[in-house]
């Protein structure tokens, strides 16, 4: 079963629910997709070791057979290639690798080279029985679906996989949570955490995977999130208390699972939910 | 000159969005430019009254005319990004409207058509103008929609006569985070004392530096725990970036949200003081 862990708003909990139930489950595979900010491994200190390069494809010019006739420009949506005196200028940072301009291009002087924008890691070793999967977008480049899908393709259908989506609803979100069987959608009990919640609702309703709420930090702000839930039908799957002490272990780096254990059997029960909920069990 | 400040934090949820509220409150003759289009909440806090609403148009999708269609399976061998289905259908949210299927298609079957991504919103509230937007579901252009909510606010700014823009950003540090930050006389990075958000500050940092802006730090929730904060400070000092203050755990933030208010607005003289102090600092570096 494929399980993602998704919230329209930052800073909401996913990578806690995310790990924490990876932690109680013990063998699964965790897959940290917010590539501009993995923080998966800091809670589980695997030591981690590439498995590849993710590179798009961007348009290498012959400055021989380039005669300046400005098609690859005019062709590219993306503005990535601009015509100077010189001879066509790319920039690599607006290319989505898509080919136009080697497809227009009639003096064949278009070859393409791989462009790395970032990396796909594992955990060095397989002894550990939680799997970590990660993508890291490397600084200044702006795409990261293409690494999220790089990332996927490591999926063990065979296994529990934990996918921990990047905040928001757009297209990285997308990548992350496409194929998956559930997403859970953390929130937290307030009008921002409300506001988001709606938008994140929308975005797994349109691409029809089942859903239910994850409230953290019960019980500060006020129960609109709660209301929100039964109104529409949608499971409110578990209520994680405003806590200082998961507070601190969170601070520190510690999955909160690992020194209040009967929140391990909390997420136990949690993920014997999902099957349930999926026609699993 | 107008200047700009964009309040970011690389991690979600460290106080972006209550702090940019609160120097809204604080300065005198700013405009308001929520950039975290992806999940605005500003609004849900200055309470804007809309004076006009703008369509944002995002890259062009590709769309199949079935009549001209003649199955010959080009357009999704050209396709990059998976877009088109074996029935050649276009998958709207994989389409990057790069146009490859429109250039190889024979039939002449393929026209890219306009896709109404979102929408920007230009207001009025009781702090000034505001500019925010909503992007669609799924689109892939928060970049973009960014840098038109920013061209707006700059408008908006002239024809207002404001000296400052205060942009509150999206998390991470991909398009949307370069959009919001690109060419701002100072960056205002909120974290907080955890391994996440310290991992995601020096990320953010880095960023920063990438385009050479000047940064400036907040840690939120500073007495969660010392040890961070102490770590935090070091690592700032090291990399010449100035801490401009620190702001304790306190339920302050959520109740003044559940009121509609600034915190500086809400009745705690002591938490607003102290965001006070934040912004004098920060008012400094940008005169
Ligand atoms: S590959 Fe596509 S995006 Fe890149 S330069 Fe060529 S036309 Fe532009
Ligand atoms: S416009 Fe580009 S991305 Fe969209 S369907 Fe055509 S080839 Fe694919």
């Amino acid at each position: 079963m494929k399980i993602a862990v998704a919230s329209g708003k930052g800073g909401t909990g996913k990578t806690t629910v995310a790990v924490n139930m990876a932690v109680s489950l013990g063998n699964a595979q965790l897959l940290d997709c917010d590539v501009e900010e993995p923080n998966c491994n800091l809670f589980l200190g695997h030591p981690l070791q590439k498995v590849r390069d993710v590179g798009i494809q961007i348009p290498s010019i012959s400055r021989d057979k380039c005669n300046s006739c400005r098609k690859c420009a005019e062709a590219c949506r993306f503005n990535a290639l601009a015509v100077l005196p010189t001879g066509i200028m790319l920039f690599p940072q607006l290319c989505h690798g898509c080919g136009a301009c080697s497809l227009v291009c009639p003096q064949d002087a278009i070859s393409e080279t791989t462009h790395v924008i970032g990396t796909v890691e594992r955990s060095a070793s397989s002894a550990r029985r939680v799997e970590l999967y990660q993508g890291v977008l490397n600084i200044g480049e702006p795409m990261a679906s293409p690494v999220i899908r790089a990332l996927k393709q490591y999926i063990d259908d065979s296994r529990t996989v934990i996918l921990d989506s990047p905040p928001g609803t757009s297209c990285p979100v997308i990548s992350s949570i496409t194929g998956t069987d559930y997403c859970i959608l953390v929130t937290e009990p307030t009008p921002f955490g409300l506001h988001d919640l709606l938008l994140a609702v929308e975005l797994v309703k349109e691409l029809q995977i089942p859903y239910g709420v994850i409230i953290n930090r019960h019980g500060t702000g006020d129960d609109s999130v709660e209301g929100y839930c039964y109104e529409n039908n949608i499971p409110v799957l578990m209520k994680i208390p405003y806590d200082r002490r998961i507070t601190e272990l969170y601070s520190e780096g510690i999955p909160f699972v690992l020194q209040m254990p009967h929140w391990k059997d909390q997420f136990l029960n949690l993920f014997i939910k999902l099957q349930v909920l999926t026609g699993r069990y | 000159m107008i200047k700009q400040i964009t309040v970011i934090s690389g991690k979600g949820g460290t106080g972006k969005t209550t702090l940019t509220a609160a120097f809204a409150t604080l300065a005198c003759n700013a405009l308001i430019a929520d950039c975290d289009v992806d999940a605005a909440n500003l609004h849900l806090i200055l309470d804007p009254v809309l004076t006009d609403r703008l369509d944002f148009y995002g890259m062009k999708v590709a769309a199949i005319d079935r009549d001209k269609c003649c199955a010959c399976g080009l357009c999704r061998e050209g396709c990059r990004f998976g877009a088109i289905t074996e029935g050649f259908v276009i998958d709207i949210h994989a389409c990057e409207g790069c146009g490859v299927c429109e250039l190889v298609c024979p039939e002449g079957a393929i026209v890219m058509k306009d896709h109404k991504a979102g929408e920007i919103y230009r207001s009025i509230t009781r702090f000034g103008p505001f500019v925010h937007a909503r992007l669609g579901i799924g689109e892939d252009t928060g970049g973009k929609l960014v840098s038109m909510v920013r061209k707006n606010a700059m408008e908006m700014a002239k024809m207002h006569g404001n000296e400052l823009i205060i942009i509150d950003g999206p998390p991470g540090i991909g398009c949307s985070v370069i959009a919001s930050i690109s060419g701002v006389d100072l960056v205002f990075i909120v974290t907080e004392p955890s391994v996440s958000a310290i991992h995601d500050l020096e990320r953010v940092i880095e960023v920063a530096d990438h385009f050479r802006i000047k940064a400036v730090v907040c840690i939120n929730r500073y007495d969660v725990n010392a040890e961070k904060t102490a770590h935090i400070e070091e690592y700032c000092r090291k990399k010449g970036v100035d801490v401009a203050g620190k702001l304790p755990l306190s339920d302050v933030p959520t109740k003044a949200m559940l009121e509609g208010r600034t915190v500086i607005e809400y009745k705690d003289d002591v938490f607003a003081g102290r965001v006070q102090d934040i912004w004098y600092r920060v008012h400094k570096e940008l005169i």
